[in-house]
């Protein structure tokens, strides 16, 4: 049964995906492609979770963990640098 | 005491991430958790000289839960909304929410609420720190949203911290 | 028997519940007309998607492989952290950009303006400043 979910989940995370990609290919502003950069971080995130129960092995999760501060942190310092023409002041 | 542990609460949550990082429960992690959760906030405690107060510790198990429940309503809401509706018919506007809390942990605590929870996001913050700019997905009634919001967390916010 | 069946049914349901609202996150984002519609559809239900795959996955290593981990609590702790912080900078620096937007906003009741039109202290310091040469 968690196979099969597992399967279900990784199929609509990748159909997600490639919607964060035609967005981030299409998005007017540089502020969409930001945008869907985070999510496109948070959907991989994502897969890997669900790859990881699927296998059975917690090794994954480490990735994933640099996946969320790398992510949340490269998304701040490109709003920063819009905001203030800066990263670092 | 208060000279060695400027923010308990924080001594506490660094020695907790740190042993879930670690990921066993063994007696060394601990006691370097403990180590590392006492030293940060004594480096760290020029940046943050101020510390709130937490009247009523109760009441913080209330708000958790309260914004808990927010946070799925305001999900399956939104999710509604994103896949069944055309996009005109959503009714998007900003509206001012003004503040009555001073404190900076608190207001920050409220703008996160506020965009977790239903159909708004926090856009920005007044310069004197006055007021929020929330950004509404639909309203038909802008004067009830802040209505809600205030009576709903930032009275309970100002029970927590005073 | 019945616990470990009913625990598996638990792991699928949240599985397909978190896939459902990562779904619902990208297709916000790709359907909504404008910036400020898109970022309420990824702040909100991708992070509980995210949260609902990590309850999920601590309850399968605790539950059916006797292995529990901590690192998924610390992951969701800290996505429904920064979810607030990152929806605040892109609309930020959406107010900052668009002129057309800067017109209509609402006026704060204080005497100040909104915080990225109106930087509290900045211009004060910027005009002690000798006058920067243009790049």
């Amino acid at each position: 049964m968690i196979a099969t979910a597992c399967l279900v989940a990784v199929g609509a995370i990748s159909v997600s995906a490639v919607m964060n990609l035609y967005r981030l290919g299409r998005g007017p502003d540089v502020l969409d492609r930001i945008l869907s950069l985070e999510t496109l971080v948070i959907n991989t995130i994502g897969l890997v979770v669900v790859i990881g129960i699927w296998f059975g092995t917690a090794l994954y999760f480490e990735i994933a963990l640099l996946f969320v501060a790398v992510g949340f942190l490269s998304t701040v310092a490109f709003c920063k640098y819009l905001l203030r023409g800066n990263v670092i002041e | 005491m208060s000279k060695l542990l400027p923010h308990p609460i924080l001594t506490l949550v660094i020695a907790f991430v740190f042993v879930a990082l670690i990921n066993t429960f063994s007696l060394g992690s601990m006691l370097l958790g403990g180590v590392i959760g006492v030293a940060i906030p004594l480096f760290t405690s020029p940046y943050w000289p101020v510390s709130p107060t937490i009247r009523n510790p109760l009441k913080v198990v209330e708000y958790v839960a309260i914004v808990g429940w927010d946070i799925v309503v305001s999900n399956v809401q939104v999710a509604y909304w994103v896949l069944f509706w055309p996009s005109r018919r959503l009714q998007t506007r900003y509206v001012v929410v003004p503040l009555e809390l001073t404190s900076p942990e608190a207001i920050a605590l409220l703008a996160g609420t506020i965009t977790m929870t239903p159909g708004t996001v926090s856009a920005d913050l007044a310069a004197d720190g006055s007021a929020i700019l929330v950004h509404c997905l639909h309203t038909t009634d802008p004067d009830g949203t802040v209505a809600q919001i205030k009576t709903r967390y930032e009275r309970r916010l100002k029970e927590i911290f005073g | 028997m019945t616990m470990a069946w009913l625990s598996e049914f638990l792991v699928s349901a949240l599985i397909l519940i978190g896939a459902f609202f990562l779904f619902v996150g990208s297709f916000g984002l790709m359907k909504l007309p404008d910036i400020m519609r898109r970022l309420h559809a990824p702040t909100k239900s991708t992070t509980l998607g995210i949260g609902s795959l990590l309850i999920a996955s601590m309850l399968y290593f605790a539950l059916l492989r006797d292995e529990p981990s901590l690192h998924e609590l610390i992951m969701s702790v800290f996505l429904f952290l920064t979810a607030p912080i990152t929806a605040h900078m892109i609309s930020k620096a959406h107010i900052l950009r668009s002129r057309a937007l800067q017109q209509e906003l609402p006026k704060p009741p204080g005497e100040e303006g909104w915080a990225t039109l109106d930087p509290h202290g900045v211009d004060e310091a910027r005009s002690t400043e000798p006058a920067q040469p243009p790049r």
